[in-house]
């Protein structure tokens, strides 16, 4: 008799104790849901990584390509003009009469690669690279303080002279470290650490191996408008040449990008303008020129509803 | 003796029993889509991971997301609703705070379908707004869906831009999912 009653009493105990919790359990389910949405805003501060949008607003600063790659399975039709020297004067338009341009694609394979093919009717050279962000810049969970990209080019003109020159000779080669910091809505700054392998130079003196600090920045004066300038400084040149100095003007509309520039250079692809710029700000040998850009969505998402 | 102690063990073993009615539901994946629609352009843009929280006793419903959550299938687009529009870097955030009014009216234990009468705050671009809507609160094998379809008038949150009106719609129809887990 006394077993029954004592395994009565446990289960009374156990039974009640289990009550008394629930009831715990319940009330205190009850606390305001908008305290818990809080604490989720305030965790998701901390667990998610907010990467850094926009440094620049294209894939080029004025010359030299910007940290920026395109979006994924979007095309960028770029189309690159450049006039003639501004002291060439009034007889000349002021360079207007002479135009040279780039016709370039650029696509995103992923949202961190990017190639590009171009085509320039300076010497008539192409021109195809890749691009691909290393590190992006950004804040929350992952403290990044720059973003790195990493650009590869391969450069060959086609015009003939009266010299023969081979295929391999007219070929040459441009690696480049994009590093940049988004310091805040307005200003964004870049370094472009720059190698240039001219497969052939005209002078045994000259190096075959070029070395280059980009130096650029961007800052918006508007939400739709910016200013922006592009230096690179050689480290070792060819014969009579300068370094490339821009300075460039961005208009921003629904879908395309407007740039226009004032440049010392002439070419329009990182091997001729880094390594052959011939001008001289000092004695107006500068340019006018401009880039207009239109983006096409290749391939949209599974249902979306958009026209763009 | 020895007897007891094995019953009593098993009673306060099978009296801690899991609570199987969790009367509040979360998830971090709802969606939130939102569709301009203009005789010029058409723009869609999808958040996938937008928190949303509901009480299933008292009816209190909650959402929140960060706007550089919605994507674009034009980059260039997604720039500039960040940028231009939204001005995610001084607002990153937007949420919803309110009730489902009718909340007895759903059985959550039953599976089917219940129109759901909302009611609460809606926070973008920094500027609340109370908002009224009407939804679904969908209750199958256990798993509970609420969803709900309305306009948003981009202005009434103080979104600027001289897009607004032409190539993008004045109202936006917005798309809420919450597939709670």
């Amino acid at each position: 008799m006394k077993k029954y009653i004592v395994c009565l009493l446990a289960i009374t105990v156990a039974a009640s104790t289990n009550i008394a919790t629930a009831q715990q359990k319940d009330s205190s389910k009850t606390t305001d849901l908008f305290a818990d949405l809080d604490k989720e805003s305030k965790s998701a501060d901390a667990n998610v990584t907010d990467y850094t949008t926009a440094t620049f607003k294209s894939t080029r600063i004025v010359n030299g390509h910007s940290i920026e790659t395109i979006g994924k399975n979007n095309l960028d039709f770029r189309i690159a003009h450049r006039f003639g020297y501004v002291n060439s004067g009034v007889k000349n338009l002021f360079g207007l009469d002479e135009a040279t341009m780039r016709i370039g694609l650029d696509y995103g394979l992923t949202n961190r690669l990017m190639i590009g093919l171009g085509r320039t009717t300076i010497d008539k050279e192409l021109d195809a690279y890749v691009k691909y962000k290393l590190l992006r810049q950004s804040k929350g969970k992952c403290n990044m303080p720059i973003s790195l990209t990493y650009f590869g080019g391969i450069y060959h003109y086609t015009k003939t002279t009266t010299e023969d020159i081979n295929a391999t000779n007219r070929t040459s080669y441009v690696n480049q470290l994009l590093i940049a910091r988004k310091f805040n809505d307005a200003i964004s700054f870049q370094l472009s650490p720059t190698w240039v392998h001219l497969n052939m130079v005209d002078l045994t003196k000259e190096d075959n191996d070029l070395f280059s600090l980009g130096i650029s920045g961007r800052v918006k004066i508007s939400k739709r408008v910016a200013i922006t300038g592009d230096y690179y400084h050689q480290f070792n040149k060819l014969e009579g040449r300068t370094n490339s100095l821009s300075l460039g003007f961005d208009i921003e509309t629904g879908g395309h990008v407007f740039q226009l520039h004032l440049t010392n250079s002439i070419g329009m692809n990182e091997r001729h303008f880094i390594t052959n710029t011939t001008g001289d700000w000092g004695d107006g040998g500068i340019r006018f020129g401009f880039n207009i850009t239109r983006l096409f969505v290749l391939k949209k998402s599974a249902g979306s509803r958009s026209s763009l | 003796m020895k007897k007891i102690l094995t019953i009593t063990a098993i009673c306060f073993a099978t009296t801690f029993r899991v609570d199987a009615q969790d009367i509040t539901l979360k998830t971090k994946s709802a969606t939130i889509k939102f569709f301009s629609n203009t005789p010029l352009e058409k723009i869609e843009g999808i958040n996938k991971q937008v928190t949303a929280l509901l009480n299933e006793k008292n009816g209190q419903f909650a959402f929140l997301l960060l706007q550089k959550g919605f994507k674009f299938d034009n980059s260039l687009l997604e720039d500039h609703f960040n940028e231009n529009y939204m001005e995610s870097s001084k607002f990153p955030k937007a949420d919803f705070k309110g009730n489902i009014t009718n909340i007895a009216a759903i059985n959550f234990s039953k599976d089917g379908t219940y129109p759901a009468n909302v009611e609460g705050m809606l926070t973008i671009h920094g500027v609340s707004k109370k908002i009224i809507e009407k939804g679904t609160v969908e209750v199958k094998a256990g798993k509970v869906t609420a969803q709900s379809i309305f306009k948003i008038k981009v202005k009434d949150f103080g979104i600027k831009g001289e897009y607004i009106g032409d190539k993008i719609a004045n109202e936006v129809e917005t798309t809420v999912i919450c597939k709670f887990d």
